[in-house]
C-alpha cells in the first residue's frame, strides 16, 4: 500500500486523501473547524468520467478497463490560492470542499487544517482499511501437514 | 406499397405508466432504496458495473432499480448514460501489485508470500439455500485477525525469476480505445481485453468454458486470483502532476498456461489475463482463458479452428449491447420490409401455380 | 498557477457551449456567412472568439497545435485548464490556431484517410478583420455565391481538389467567425484587387 503522506509532494498526498475520502466526511471535518472562506469559481462543479487504465499481465503494455465517474471543480480564494478538487464519483458538494481545503492549505492555515481535517481522515482511512485487512487476514489458510508421501 | 403509419403515442405512455406501477409492484411492501441494492446485491451491481464500463456503484444500483432486474437492461442505461459524461482523461495504468487484497488466492502455489487469503467467497459454501435468510436478523461479526498492510507480489514473478514464463513486457503505448474508434480487425491484445473485460458474462464464460472441453485446449491453471481495491492516479493537466483520484475494486486472475514451445518461443508457460470491475471473479477467469486462447498467433500456436481462437467471432459478439440492440430490433415495426417479402411470395406462389396449371395442362 | 490565466471560461459551460456550437455550427452549415460567438475571455493573444471555439470543440482527446506566437505560456495554461487538449505538432493535431501566416504550410496538416476522411485537421485562423467581401465561394450551404475575406485563394482551391479528404477552416476575429469547409468553391474576387 502507498503511504500518501510520505510522498515527496504533499498536495499530492492531501488532494488524494481528500479524493477519497467518504461521502460529507470533508465538509463535516472542515465546518467544525472553520466557518468557509469565500471564493469565486474558476470551474464550477462539473460531472464527469476518467478512463482507468490497467497492463495486461498486471506489467505489460497497457490497455482501456473502464471509466469511472469524477467531479471536478476549481476556485480561487480571495487572497488568490488556487484550490482544486478531483474526486471520485457524482458529488459536487464534496468536490467543492475538496478544492476548497487544497486551497486553504496553500495559506497560513495549513497546519491547523492539517490537524483539524487531514489528519482525522488519513486515521479513519486507515481504520477501515485495516478492519478489511483483518477479516481478510482471519480467512487466510493454515495448512497442517497430514503425512508426508516420500517418507 | 408503402404506407407511412403515425401512432400508438398513448398506447406507449400508458405502456410505460404500466411499467412503472409494475417495477413498483405490491405497494404493501416496503420499496427497495438504491442504497440497499449497492450494499445487499452487490455483485449484480458489480457486473452492470462492469459491462457497463462505467464504475459508479450507486449508478449501477439505480439502473437495476429502473431495469426491474433484468441485468442486461440495466447495461444498457448504464452505457447510454455513459456517453453523456465528458471524459476529463485517462487514468495512469493502475498497480495491481499495490492492491488491497479482500481474497488472494493461488491455484499453482500452496505456500506462497502473503498466503492463501479466502476472502468473503461462495467457494465452500454447501448451496443449500439458507432459510435463515428469509427471516430478519443480522449476521454475526465476522472473525479478525492481526494484519499487515503491504504490497502482496503477484505469483507469476516467482516464475519469472526462474525465467520459466513469458514476460509481460513494460510498455507505454497509448491503448486504443473501442468506445472511440471503431473496433477494426485485426485487434491487439490492448483492444482485445479492453473489448473482453467489457463482453458478457455468459458469453465469456461459454467461450472459456469451449477452450476447457477442448476447443482450443490451453491448459489453464489460476497461478493467481487477487480481489480488492487499487487507488486510481490521473495526472491532472493544469497541475502538472498526478493525482490519486479514487478507488476502485477489481477482480484480477492471471493464468498460467501449459506450453510446449512453437517455432518462435522456447517450452515455458505463457499467461492468459483477466482484469474486471468489482468483485466478479467467474468473469475475470474467463476472461483470462479467453485472453490466453486468442493469443495463438502471437504465441505462433496453431489455429484449429475453436471458436475462442477467432478475434473477430469473440469480439464481434461479446458485446451484449451491441448483441442484444441487434436481436431485439427485430421485434420492432418491419411492416413494410414485410410487405415486400409477402409480395414477393405471393409472385412466386402465382407463378409456381401457373407452372403447375401449364404442365397438367400439356 | 495564476488564477488570472484560469479564469476566463464559459460562465456556464452547458449553455455556453451550445451557443457558440450552434454559431460554428452554422458558420459551417453555411460557408461565407459572419456569425457572432461569444462568452469566452481567453488570454492574449487568442481572440475571444477563437477562445470560444476552443472551449466548444477541443477536449482531452483533440490535440491541438499552437502556431508561433499563440504558443505562450498563458495560452498553454488556459487552453490546458479548460480543455484538457494535449498539445502536438502539426502533423498530429486536429485543431490548428494561429494567424494565416504561422500556420503555413497547410500540406503539414493531416487530411484523413479514405476509409476516415473526418481524421483531419481543422484550422482556426485569426483575422485581423472579418468581411463579407473578398472571394468568391460556391458550393454546398451557398445558395448562389458568397463572399468572404479569404487571406488568399489558391490554399483553399488545392485543398478542394483534395474532397472527399482536405481540411477545414474556420475564421475568427474579434467576436465573429466564418468558415470554409472543404466542400466550398473558392474563386478570386471578381474584379478586386488581392485581399490580404
Amino acid at each position: 500500500m502507498k503511504d500518501a503522506l510520505n510522498e515527496n509532494d504533499p498536495r499530492k498526498a492531501w488532494m488524494g486523501l481528500l479524493a477519497k475520502a467518504p461521502a460529507g466526511r470533508v465538509a463535516a471535518l472542515l465546518g467544525a473547524a472553520i466557518s468557509r472562506p469565500a471564493f469565486t469559481w474558476l470551474r464550477a462543479p462539473e460531472i464527469g468520467s476518467t478512463m482507468v487504465r490497467a497492463r495486461a499481465g498486471a506489467t505489460g503494455a497497457p490497455f482501456n478497463l473502464g471509466e469511472m465517474t469524477v467531479t471536478r471543480c476549481a476556485l480561487t480564494l480571495e487572497t488568490g490560492e488556487v484550490g482544486h478538487g478531483y474526486i471520485q464519483g457524482r458529488r459536487k458538494a464534496d468536490a467543492e470542499v475538496a478544492a476548497l481545503v487544497d486551497a486553504l492549505m496553500q495559506t497560513a492555515m495549513a497546519s491547523s487544517l492539517r490537524t483539524a481535517v487531514l489528519d482525522p481522515l488519513k486515521t479513519e482511512m486507515t481504520t477501515v482499511r485495516v478492519a478489511r485487512a483483518a477479516k481478510a487476514a482471519a480467512t487466510k489458510v493454515d495448512f497442517f501437514t497430514m503425512t508426508r508421501g516420500e517418507d | 406499397m408503402y404506407v407511412a403509419v403515425k401512432g400508438g403515442e398513448r398506447a406507449i405512455e400508458n405502456a410505460h405508466a404500466w411499467l412503472a406501477e409494475e417495477r413498483r409492484g405490491n405497494t404493501d411492501i416496503a420499496e427497495l432504496s438504491i442504497a440497499q441494492i449497492r450494499e445487499q446485491l452487490s455483485l449484480a451491481v458489480n457486473r452492470v458495473m462492469a459491462e457497463g464500463s462505467l464504475y459508479d456503484p450507486d449508478l449501477a444500483a439505480l439502473a437495476i432499480k429502473q431495469a426491474r432486474g433484468d441485468l442486461i437492461e440495466a447495461i444498457f442505461l448504464i452505457r447510454a448514460y455513459r456517453t453523456t459524461l465528458p471524459r476529463f482523461g485517462a487514468s495512469e495504468p493502475v498497480d495491481t501489485g499495490a492492491m488491497a487484497c479482500n481474497r488472494r488466492i493461488s491455484a499453482t502455489f500452496k505456500d506462497l508470500p502473503g498466503g492463501q487469503v479466502l476472502g468473503p467467497t461462495f467457494d465452500y459454501t454447501h448451496r443449500l439455500l439458507d432459510f435463515k435468510l428469509a427471516a430478519d436478523g443480522d449476521p454475526p461479526k465476522a472473525p479478525t485477525r492481526d494484519a499487515q498492510l503491504g504490497d502482496v507480489p503477484h505469483v507469476t514473478e516467482f516464475l519469472n525469476r526462474e525465467g520459466l514464463i513469458e514476460e509481460a513486457t513494460h510498455d507505454d503505448t497509448p491503448p486504443p480505445d473501442l468506445t472511440r474508434e471503431p473496433l477494426e480487425m485485426p485487434a491487439d491484445r490492448a483492444l482485445r481485453l479492453q473489448a473482453l473485460t467489457r463482453a458478457d458474462e455468459g458469453f465469456t464464460l461459454g467461450l472459456a468454458y469451449s477452450t476447457q472441453r477442448g476447443y482450443g485446449r490451453n491448459h489453464a491453471f489460476v497461478g493467481e486470483l487477487r480481489i480488492g481495491s487499487v487507488p486510481v492516479e490521473m495526472e491532472i493537466p493544469e497541475l502538472g502532476f498526478a493525482i490519486e483520484i479514487g478507488e476502485v475494486t477489481l477482480t484480477e486472475c492471471e493464468t498460467v498456461n501449459q506450453f510446449t514451445g512453437s517455432k518462435t518461443e522456447p517450452p515455458q508457460f505463457t499467461r492468459g489475463y483477466g482484469l474486471v470491475f468489482g468483485q466478479t471473479e467467474r468473469k475475470a477467469i474467463s476472461m483470462a482463458l479467453v485472453d490466453r486462447a486468442l493469443r495463438w498467433e502471437e504465441l505462433g500456436e496453431d489455429n484449429v479452428g475453436a471458436p475462442a481462437q477467432d478475434a473477430e467471432f469473440v469480439l464481434y459478439h461479446a458485446d451484449n449491447i451491441q448483441a442484444t440492440g441487434f436481436l431485439e430490433h427485430i421485434k420492432l415495426p418491419h411492416y413494410v420490409d414485410f410487405q415486400s417479402e409477402l409480395e414477393l411470395v405471393r409472385k412466386l406462389r402465382r407463378e409456381a401455380e401457373a407452372q403447375q396449371l401449364q404442365e397438367a395442362a400439356e | 498557477m495564476q488564477a488570472n490565466t484560469l479564469s476566463g471560461g464559459f460562465a456556464d459551460p452547458a449553455i455556453g457551449s451550445a451557443h457558440a456550437f450552434r454559431s460554428v455550427m452554422e458558420a459551417m452549415a453555411r460557408p461565407g456567412t459572419i456569425q457572432n460567438i461569444d462568452g469566452a475571455t481567453p488570454p492574449a493573444p487568442l481572440s475571444p472568439a477563437t477562445g470560444a471555439v476552443l472551449l466548444t470543440l477541443c477536449d482531452t482527446e483533440t490535440p491541438v497545435y499552437l502556431a508561433s506566437d499563440v504558443n505562450c505560456a498563458a495560452v498553454k495554461a488556459w487552453l490546458s485548464f479548460h480543455t484538457g487538449a494535449p498539445l502536438v505538432g502539426p502533423s498530429h493535431c486536429m485543431f490548428a490556431v494561429g494567424t494565416w501566416d504561422a500556420l503555413a504550410p497547410l500540406s503539414t496538416y493531416p487530411i484523413g484517410t479514405s476509409e476516415y476522411p473526418d481524421r483531419s485537421a481543422t484550422l482556426i485562423v485569426e483575422c485581423p478583420e472579418l468581411a463579407a467581401s473578398g472571394a468568391t465561394m460556391t458550393g454546398p450551404g451557398i445558395k448562389e455565391q458568397a463572399a468572404l475575406s479569404l487571406p488568399e485563394v489558391e490554399a483553399f482551391r488545392s485543398n478542394r481538389m483534395l474532397f472527399p479528404l482536405g481540411l477545414d477552416f474556420i475564421f475568427t476575429s474579434g467576436d465573429r467567425i466564418a468558415a470554409l469547409p472543404r466542400t466550398t468553391h473558392v474563386s478570386a474576387p471578381m474584379g478586386a484587387t488581392k485581399v490580404s
